[in-house]
C-alpha cells in the first residue's frame, strides 16, 4: 500500500463533452434558428447584387442592357427566387421578434406586442408601395 | 473586438436588419423577378439613371446597401462562432465579416459618387 495516494486536480473543463459541429441539426428548433440566422447571407447577396447593378448603371446604357439580359437567365432568376424566399423569412421573423427587442411605452403603459408587430407590417406595406410607385413611375 | 465598439456593432446590426426587412423584399421582387420574367415592364436606362442622380435617392441607396451589409457581418459572425464552433478564429472572422461590410460600403459610396 502506498503511503501517498496520488490525486488528480479537479478540472471541470475535462468533463466537457464534445458537441458535434452539426448540433443544430439534431433538433428542429435549433435548425430553424440556424436557418433564420442564415437569412443574413441572402441579405448580403442582394446588397452585392445591387452594387453590381450600380456598376452597370455607371458604365452606361450598353452595360446596363447587358446587366438586365444577365438577370433574365435561368440561373439568376433561380438565385433571385431563392434569395427572395430567404429575405421574406428574414422580414417576417424580424417583425415578429420586434416586441422582444423593443419595449414601447406610452404614458407609462407598455404597448401590447401585437400593436408593435402590426406597426412593423403596416410600415412594410406602405414603404413597399412607395418604392414600387417610384420605380414604376419612370416607365412611360 | 474592443469593448467600446460593441454597442455600435449591435446598433448597425439592428438598424441594418430593419432596413433589409422593410425594403429588400419589394426591390428583390421587382428587379430580381418581376422585370426579368416579364411580369412588369422594366424602367428604361434613362429613367433609372435619372432616379439615381437625385441626391435623396443616392443617400437612400447608400443606406440601403451599407447597413444591411453590417447586419450580415454581425449575424454571420456569430453564426460561424456557434454553428461551426470556430471560437478560436474570433479575430480572423471578425476582420473578414466587418471588413467585407466596410468594403461594400466604400464601393457603394464610390459608385453612387461616380454616377454623374
Amino acid at each position: 500500500m502506498r503511503a501517498e495516494p496520488s490525486y488528480t486536480l479537479y478540472h471541470p473543463r475535462w468533463y466537457r463533452r464534445r458537441v458535434s459541429v452539426w448540433w443544430w441539426l439534431q433538433n428542429r428548433r435549433y435548425a430553424w434558428f440556424v436557418l433564420r440566422e442564415l437569412t443574413s447571407v441572402f441579405v448580403a447577396l442582394f446588397a452585392g447584387a445591387y452594387l453590381w447593378q450600380l456598376r452597370a448603371l455607371a458604365q452606361g446604357p450598353e452595360a446596363y442592357a447587358q446587366f438586365l439580359a444577365r438577370l433574365g437567365t435561368p440561373l439568376f432568376v433561380a438565385l433571385h427566387a431563392v434569395t427572395f424566399l430567404f429575405v421574406l423569412l428574414h422580414s417576417v421573423t424580424w417583425f415578429n421578434l420586434a416586441p422582444r427587442a423593443v419595449v414601447v411605452r406610452v404614458r407609462g403603459t407598455r404597448v401590447p406586442d401585437w400593436v408593435v408587430v402590426g406597426v412593423n407590417y403596416a410600415a412594410w406595406l406602405v414603404l413597399s408601395a412607395i418604392v414600387a410607385v417610384i420605380v414604376l413611375r419612370g416607365r412611360a | 473586438m474592443a469593448r467600446s465598439i460593441t454597442p455600435l456593432l449591435w446598433f448597425l446590426f439592428s438598424v441594418g436588419g430593419t432596413v433589409a426587412a422593410l425594403l429588400f423584399p419589394i426591390h428583390l421582387l421587382l428587379t430580381g423577378l418581376a422585370f426579368p420574367l416579364g411580369w412588369l415592364e422594366a424602367p428604361s436606362y434613362d429613367a433609372v439613371h435619372g432616379l439615381v442622380r437625385h441626391p435623396v435617392v443616392r443617400l437612400y441607396l447608400f443606406v440601403f446597401i451599407s447597413l444591411p451589409l453590417f447586419h450580415w457581418a454581425h449575424r454571420f459572425r456569430y453564426t460561424l462562432y456557434d454553428g461551426l464552433q470556430l471560437k478560436h478564429l474570433t479575430e480572423l472572422i471578425a476582420v473578414l465579416c466587418y471588413g467585407t461590410a466596410l468594403l461594400g460600403t466604400a464601393l457603394a459610396g464610390y459608385m453612387l459618387w461616380s454616377i454623374s
